[in-house]
């Protein structure tokens, strides 16, 4: 085989990987506009929002990445279990406890002065902290007693949701008239404005930044290693003399850290406080669809989490200009989704029958 | 004439799996199909089970001139086939397994008494003796392959096509089941046995067509030909089917085992008392029928399985329990049974496949050196001949001799005191065999331990300089490699003989 084909044979790979979502990603608006016209309703008219709620001036598309921003770390959480063979669907609990953590370094730590600016940053490890171990739990059950990590990780989601709502009742905010924590300190915010008339935020370089880094660990060190190992060859890997227990406990962690960071920029980016809740914000159950969507890359991900930001922006716009329901945002997401699954369905089912063909060749 | 296949060709991509084959097959013969893994054989049983499309060529059935749409449809026309690879429910019995698809039923409810009496009559009927109503999973691989031929015989099936049939039978199975096919063809069915044994077709068969890479070489009467004649036709060239080896020079003991007992999967006594040592310099052989103790055998000393009693020494250092990591770097090699479970990532690449079990040392704080990773797979696809040498490519897209020589390469070019090699050559062609033999002996010749556990008898009383026999669990006997004949090994694998 010739040299220079190495180079087409990795270009034509980069654009198979991505051929596939982007096809579904048209398809599934091609499926929503369908159901625009169905309904009666001008699909020019809903495009044209679209494109307008999700970029039609600067501060909109910094809206646009300010939905996107959350996304893109859920999304890498999820994608990192995942590549250890692991479902982490407690991105919600971990998520919320995180923002806990950050409540609790973000309002009643005070940097002494001429130390403010490690404020944001112990605010955001302690989110992360907080989540990694939230994380961990599963990790550390599923390692040494096998338990499900579906099951605890559902699990722990309620306990997360319930025991963030009793701490934010009897211990973080002043009175029952408040339907949120104290404020954190101006000290552990992160900063708006990187697009002006746009809350578009710092956060944004760092969910850039734990794109990199999950993809530098997961394919440059050795641990990444033993972790993909893990995740699609368990036998393989203990036979190599990886701890499949150490692997698994570390990925649900660096997973959790991951849902831990989209809690803590959340909260020292947007909100500033812990809002009552009394449901899940979804960002968790989000990520499972840009973790997929994303084909479990990084930068994958990142794309996916954009793609998820702008429907998710585009949604109310729709609403008021083209009187488009918010339904219609949801049936495109979940065709997204779906012709993204289905695809990864048909790759199943032609590698099954490669498969078959060389066995019985 | 029975069937007549014409100038099948069928093209996988760029790949020509069979190129114009032209086979006939008589009513009421043995008819063997030989060739090496990945020559076109299966390919072409499957295109005449309706498996495949054939691009070109005709299919003559009884003189009629067919074209085999889909399984079913060749089992509408008479023809049957026996996977390599059991399609079983294990949790069926034996007789609905057997009916399975033609279920014999009264209002919709399966009538289990019919379909068992109707078991037992076409067992009887073949001397293919089964109980009906034991389920399969409960039951020998033996025993699950007449499962599998009273499926194709319960049918209707006239030509029964079996698929690498001896590749997990004992010795003792493989005689019953020739008396079975003789059986069969004495009540007119007529057999094509896939196979890539020499042995087998001298035995088995009265005619043979050689297959070699994709094209037909010679059909040929069994009777009257040896097997190197056939090997050379496989092959395309002389092959030693024996390798050459000067006696054993053993030294000191590498691999001490005392008093070792373990457990199974599910908590049954798997190893009693096993107690043996490998020296260095000299191949020890572990005979048995699969599942007397072996795979427990070789976890406990890889560290795959704790035991729960004895000892295991290597070089004098206690390594009863250890990690898989202690073992691996206290200098032990493992080649495992299972390639594509146990010895590879099939989603890794060759590189990154090279360096599992020793990547720590492909580390710097933390970071993998890719290059070096891909230096060592470069010089392992040179010395161990791996194809295509690419060390990019994915361990899932070699074939298995090629899967197997990354391991084979990698677990030598570790340079171990002890090699535990077990079922190094399970599915391999002839020449890879040849290879890997040969790397074997080589390594004893440098001075290894080696611990060759297969079921294979032939590759034990090849490479072995001693043998161990092993039988519910035991060593029950040890022979001289030079003293051991495939009879004398047979009884003593079935529990017969002086140590049971």
């Amino acid at each position: 085989m010739p040299k220079e084909s190495r180079f087409v044979e990795s270009l034509k790979g980069g654009l198979r990987a991505i051929s596939t979502p982007v096809l579904a990603t048209i398809v599934g608006l091609l499926v929503g506009m369908v159901c625009i016209v169905v309904a009666g309703k001008d699909p020019v008219k809903a495009a044209e929002a679209f494109v307008r709620a999700v970029a039609g001036e600067p501060r909109m598309f910094g809206e646009t990445l300010v939905s996107t921003i959350p996304l893109i770390f859920t999304g890498l959480a999820v994608a990192f279990a995942y590549r250890c063979g692991l479902f982490n669907i407690g991105v919600e609990g971990q998520y919320l406890m995180a923002q806990i953590a950050a409540v609790l370094v973000g309002v009643y730590w005070t940097p002494p002065a001429g130390l403010t600016w490690l404020h944001p940053l112990l605010t955001l490890a302690a989110a992360a902290l907080a989540g990694a171990l939230w994380a961990g739990i599963v990790g550390v059950l599923k390692a040494y007693r096998g338990i499900h990590e579906v099951i605890n990780s559902i699990m722990l989601n309620y306990v997360g949701l319930f025991m963030a709502d009793w701490l934010l009742k009897y211990y973080l905010r002043p009175d029952n008239s408040r339907a949120a924590s104290y404020d954190l300190q101006e000290s552990a915010w992160l900063s708006q404005g990187l697009i002006e008339g746009s809350r578009l935020h710092t956060g944004l370089w760092i969910a850039l930044g734990a794109a990199v880094v999950v993809w530098f660990i997961l394919f440059k060190t050795t641990l990444g290693y033993e972790i993909r190992a893990v995740g699609t060859s368990p036998g393989a890997a203990e036979y190599g003399g990886i701890s499949v227990a150490r692997s698994i406990i570390l990925a649900m962690a660096i997973s959790g850290a991951l849902s831990g960071l989209a809690g803590g920029v959340q909260t020292m980016a947007i909100n500033h406080r812990f809002n009552e809740t009394s449901s899940f914000v979804n960002y968790g159950f989000d990520g499972i669809a840009v973790a997929l969507v994303g084909r479990l890359h990084p930068a994958g991900v990142v794309l996916a989490a954009l793609l998820f930001g702008a429907l998710d922006r585009s949604g109310p716009m729709m609403q008021a200009m083209a009187d488009v329901p918010k339904a219609v945002i949801w049936i495109v997401q979940g065709s997204v989704i779906f012709f993204v699954a289905a695809e990864g369905l048909w790759d199943f089912l032609k590698k099954r029958r490669a498969k078959k063909e060389v066995k019985t060749a | 004439m029975l069937l007549k296949l014409e100038g099948m060709t069928k093209r996988f991509g760029s790949l020509v799996a069979n190129d114009h084959i032209d086979l006939e097959i008589r009513k009421g013969e043995i008819h063997a199909l030989l060739g090496e893994n990945g020559a076109g054989k299966s390919t072409l049983m499957n295109i005449l089970y309706g498996l495949y499309t054939p691009d070109e060529g005709r299919i003559v059935w009884k003189g009629q001139e067919v074209k085999i749409r889909d399984p079913r449809h060749a089992i509408d026309l008479g023809i049957g086939m026996v996977h390599q690879h059991f399609m079983l429910v294990p949790v069926f019995t034996v007789a609905e397994n057997i009916i399975l698809g033609k279920e014999t039923a009264r209002n919709h409810i399966l009538d289990v008494k019919a379909a068992n009496q109707q078991v037992r009559e076409i067992s009887q009927r073949f001397g293919l003796e089964v109980n009906p109503e034991v389920r399969v999973e409960s039951i020998s691989v033996g025993q699950q392959q007449r499962v599998e031929i009273l499926k194709a015989l319960y049918r209707g099936a006239e030509l029964l096509i079996l698929d690498e049939p001896t590749a997990v039978l004992t010795p003792q199975e493989v005689e019953e089941l020739g008396k079975i096919m003789k059986r069969l063809v004495a009540e007119g069915h007529t057999i094509i046995i896939i196979t890539h044994k020499l042995k087998e077709v001298l035995h088995l068969a009265d005619r043979v067509t050689v297959i070699r890479r994709g094209k037909m070489i010679a059909t040929l009467d069994a009777a009257g030909h040896t097997e190197d004649e056939l090997a050379q036709l496989m092959v395309g060239r002389d092959v030693e089917l024996k390798v050459e080896k000067t006696p054993a020079e053993p030294k000191d003991a590498v691999l001490e085992v005392e008093h070792l007992t373990a457990t199974n999967d599910s908590g049954v006594q798997a190893l009693r008392d096993v107690s043996f040592h490998v020296r260095a310099g000299e191949i020890v052989g572990i005979a048995g029928v699969d599942g007397n103790g072996q795979s427990e055998l070789v976890a406990c000393l890889t560290g795959l399985r704790k035991p729960t009693g004895g000892t295991v020494r290597v070089r004098g250092v206690d390594l009863t329990g250890q990690t898989p990591r202690r073992i691996r770097e206290a200098g032990v090699g493992h080649i495992p049974e299972d390639r594509q479970r146990r010895g590879l990532v099939l989603n890794f690449s060759v590189a990154e496949n090279v360096a599992l079990g020793d990547h720590r040392a492909f580390t710097s704080r933390g970071v993998l050196s890719f290059g070096k990773m891909v230096d060592l797979a470069n010089r392992i696809i040179k010395n161990f001949d791996v194809r295509p040498p690419r060390p990019d490519y994915l361990a899932r897209s070699l074939s298995g001799g090629n899967q197997q020589k990354v391991i084979v390469g990698r677990e030598i070019t570790r340079n171990p005191n002890l090699m535990i090699a077990v079922q190094p050559t399970r599915g391999l062609d002839v020449g890879a065999i040849e290879f890997i033999h040969r790397n074997l002996v080589a390594e004893r010749d440098a001075g290894k331990a080696v611990l060759l556990v297969s079921l294979e008898l032939d590759e034990i009383m090849n490479l072995a300089d001693r043998i161990l026999v092993m039988y519910k669990g035991q060593v029950v006997a040890e022979v001289a490699g030079h003293e051991a004949t495939e009879d004398n090994l047979g009884l003593l694998m079935m529990g017969g003989g002086a140590g049971a």
